[in-house]
């Protein structure tokens, strides 16, 4: 019955959400303050509908309901009670939920945190995003369908991929999503506005705080992926370039732009048909993201869905989306009034300079990602672009978007004077080349040399700036003190997430100097690393909750002095015939320490096993500096500015006929 | 500053920032593209030695020997598509998903003398997926073709020769 009570209520939050697609926008149209005002009640109908839709589908993962197809398909009854709940979103049509659920809390915080918004614009915003959801949720009801009941219903179900049954990837998904249908809200606010015609200082402050909040899931959301890859892949590697975590970067590196040429719009008018192109742009990213995984377009370790039918459904909804807002976009765009003016030097010359820069490492990331399948589909060659593609393309450009965003900050608006910057950033600059020196005495290649330059050249800018806000030693600490507290949040939360990219950059430039060893040793053999000595002492079998383990135990030392002692493992699943490697990592914030288990040899009398030891310095400051970046965002969408006293319009100033 | 020399310093950046990206993108594609070769492939046409390929195939049951060179361990085994085998060594820990007679792709370059070093080894996350390109260079050496059914079991692909058909029942029980 559960299942029936879910698909019922996902039927109905479709219904919902088209009713909230068309209503408020022909009460916005008509000037009927009746039908705009339905806008919120429909959306809050819908997120309840979706939210019991899930609740059933979480009760019958949970009640071991295997004649519902997705559960058998994806559970069994030996699996541990989290991972009942974690595998609902662990599979297609589960995520495919999901990612309805996020969009329709997208509505739902729009109607309930958008009071002081204009009831016009309101009213379309929600309509876009009930547009976008009724498309969702077809999708779901129709081609990928979670309610789906198999008979006869099976005994016990197949269980879940052991590699995904792990307390990261549980909660990687959600995250990741709100971050992708996130930008959801900055693109019905760009539709909204282009349907309008207009838009001005206020839209950018409207837009921008949805902007910052879906940045930061991305952020964390990409952070948390790549740590997973790191400790649960056991390769020692953070990140593939796999057309799956390109995905999520590409809409990343817009979404950094979007929430930067915001600024521009709220503060100084100028940059507006060049920022609703990126809201427009960057939820399309998003969209193409899901579609490019769901598909198997791109060959990927992630895809788990082949299915022509919803590559095609997909295909008409992103062409939908996607091409009728930019067709609306090349319709009304010419109509925005041109904003303010401004000299090449200056904060919004730096902000520009910021956004071409992002969104060419952008252009070149989407190039290197799409260009095998389309030479496969064209002219049949298999051909794949990796590492050193990207490393050959998009690095040389971040190291220029770095130099330049030590100087942002600080530079004025509207017109900006170089020299009087720069003697501001003295001591960064010295700090600089202090950093330079040193990391050019340890390090050989150019590359993570430069990078790690530009990386401390971030961070010691970003402290120079609020030092410099404060007075820092110039006036008595006290006074100091006043003045950091009255400061604006949303300054202190750009330095921090300025930081948190260089804190991230010095993670992987110092990461190119891993070092790693493989060798086959016996039990009590020591092996030399990086000055660490390593040592297999025992190995011995254990059996767990579904799966047996080979338990290994290495003793690490540095001069005598035990370090740490890692407990890598291998594990059996025996349902599904497959083995899994637990990774034991050791860190102390500076460096990890990072041990696999490979193969038992029996070569006679004597028996060996194979070992993976690496040696990875400051490995924790790149997902570190992801966190410090989300939390940047975090603190600067606190600020009072973002909430209070804000909304209003200019009164006739840029006023295009509204339609 | 006039409303129209900001329009040219930002038509100008643009410019420059694309015209970097496409200068560097070519320039990458022109040496960091890898390309798909199936073994009999790199024996006719052997690439250059600096030359990274993805070489892909099934793994011939019964050719993977560990040796050890020094304390690191070697991996080796043959790769082939059914019409020519390729020796492949690999210096690490092979994939959990790695079992002889499935399909494998390594990443590495050719050397001298016809083998081939592997810097890194991929398995499917399934075993009872073959990857795409793989299935496609074994339709290309007439072993199997997708239109006929499913493709034979992996373990008897090392027993064909150029003469033995996909559906030779005798060839694919033997090495099963």
């Amino acid at each position: 019955m559960t299942p029936e009570l879910g698909n019922f209520a996902l039927a109905l939050a479709c219904c919902l959400a088209a009713g909230q697609a068309v209503l408020p926008m022909v009460g916005a149209r008509r000037r009927d303050p009746r039908l705009m005002a339905l806008a919120p009640a429909l959306a809050i109908g819908q997120l309840l509908a979706l939210l019991y839709s899930f609740a059933c589908l979480i009760h019958s993962a949970i009640q071991d309901d295997f004649s519902v197809q997705n559960v058998a398909a994806n559970s069994a009854v030996a699996k541990p009670l989290l991972y009942k709940i974690t595998g609902v979103w662990g599979n297609h049509e589960g995520s495919v939920l999901l990612w309805a659920l996020i969009l329709g809390l997208c509505g739902g915080a729009v109607a309930l945190f958008g009071r002081d918004l204009p009831s016009a614009l309101r009213a379309r915003v929600i309509a876009v995003l009930g547009g976008v959801s009724a498309g969702f949720q077809l999708f779901c009801l129709t081609t990928s369908n979670p309610f789906d009941r198999v008979w006869p219903a099976p005994m016990d179900g197949q269980g879940m991929n052991p590699l995904l049954q792990d307390p990261g990837l549980a909660f990687h998904p959600p995250i990741l999503y709100t971050g992708y249908v996130g930008f959801a809200v900055p693109f019905a606010f760009a539709v909204a506005a282009l349907i309008e015609g207009r838009v001005d200082a206020a839209w950018g402050r409207w837009v921008r705080p949805w902007a910052v909040a879906a940045w930061c899931f991305l952020t964390c959301g990409i952070a948390l992926g790549s740590w997973w890859s790191y400790y649960v892949l056991g390769w020692g590697g953070y990140w593939f370039w796999d057309p799956v975590e390109n995905a999520s970067l590409i809409p990343w590196l817009t979404g950094t732009a979007l929430v930067h040429s915001a600024i521009v719009v709220e503060k100084r008018e100028a940059l507006k048909i060049w920022t609703v192109l990126l809201a427009i742009g960057t939820f399309s990213f998003s969209l193409s993201g899901t579609f490019l995984v769901r598909s198997g377009i791109l060959n990927s370790v992630h895809a788990f869905a082949n299915d022509p039918a919803r590559g095609i459904f997909i295909l008409g909804l992103l062409g939908l989306v996607i091409g009728g807002s930019l067709l609306l976009f090349a319709i009304r765009a010419p109509q925005l009034a041109a904003g303010g003016v401004f000299a090449p030097v200056s904060r919004e010359g730096l902000l520009v300079l910021n956004n071409i820069l992002l969104c060419s490492i952008c252009a070149v990331v989407l190039t290197g990602t799409m260009y095998p399948p389309f030479m496969s589909l064209l002219f049949g060659k298999t051909i794949s672009v990796g590492k050193p593609f990207f490393d050959a393309t998009a690095a040389p450009m971040a190291i220029p978007l770095m130099a330049f965003m030590g100087l942002g900050p600080m530079m004025p608006w509207k017109r900006a004077q170089l020299w009087p910057v720069l003697r501001r950033l003295w001591w960064a600059g010295a700090v600089t080349v202090l950093a330079f020196a040193f990391a050019a005495w340890r390090v050989r290649d150019l590359l993570p040399l430069l990078a790690a330059t530009g990386a401390v050249w971030v961070i010691a800018s970003s402290i120079a700036d609020i030092a410099e806000r404060i007075r820092l030693f110039r006036i008595p600490v006290g006074a100091s003190w006043q003045r950091a507290r009255m400061l604006p949040r949303a300054a202190l939360g750009a330095a921090l997430a300025h930081a948190g990219v260089g804190v991230s950059v010095l993670g992987l430039a110092a990461m190119s100097q891993a070092q790693h060893r493989i060798v086959e040793v016996h039990i009590g053999q020591t092996e030399m690393l990086a000055g660490d000595s390593w040592t297999l002492t025992e190995v011995r079998a254990a059996p767990g909750p579904n799966y047996t383990a080979l338990i290994a135990t290495i003793e690490v030392r540095h001069d005598g002095h035990l370090v740490t002692v890692l407990h890598p493992a291998k594990r059996t699943f025996a349902s599904q015939n497959q083995t899994t490697t637990e990774v034991a990592i050791h860190t102390n914030l500076m460096s990890d320490l990072y041990g696999v288990l490979g193969d038992r040899h029996d070569n006679g009398a004597e028996t060996t096993y194979v070992l993976r030891l690496h040696y990875n310095p400051l490995a924790p400051w790149m997902w570190l500096g992801g966190l410090i970046m989300a939390l940047g965002g975090v603190l600067s969408l606190s600020d009072r500015r973002m909430r209070v006293g804000a909304p209003r319009r200019a009164a006739a100033a840029g006023l295009v006929a509204t339609s | 500053m006039t409303r129209k020399s900001r329009r040219l310093w930002l038509v100008g950046g643009c410019l420059i920032g694309l015209g970097t990206a496409t200068a560097l993108t070519l320039s990458a594609f022109s040496s960091n593209i890898v390309f798909f070769m199936a073994p009999s492939q790199v024996h006719a046409h052997p690439p250059a030695a600096d030359r990274t390929i993805r070489l892909g195939g099934m793994v011939v049951a019964g050719s993977v020997r560990q040796q050890k060179n020094g304390d690191t361990p070697v991996n080796q085994f043959n790769v082939t598509d059914g019409q020519d085998a390729v020796t492949v060594r690999y210096e690490g820990i092979l994939p959990d998903l790695f079992r002889e007679g499935q399909s494998v792709v390594a990443i590495g370059t050719v050397l001298a003398d016809g083998s081939f070093r592997a810097s890194e080894v991929l398995a499917k996350h399934d075993e009872t997926y073959m990857p795409k390109e793989v299935a496609e260079a074994l339709r290309r050496s007439g072993k199997w073709d997708p239109r006929y059914g499913k493709a034979p079991d992996a373990a008897s692909w090392n027993a064909m020769t150029t003469s033995a058909t996909g559906q030779d029942k005798a060839a694919s029980q033997h090495g099963s």
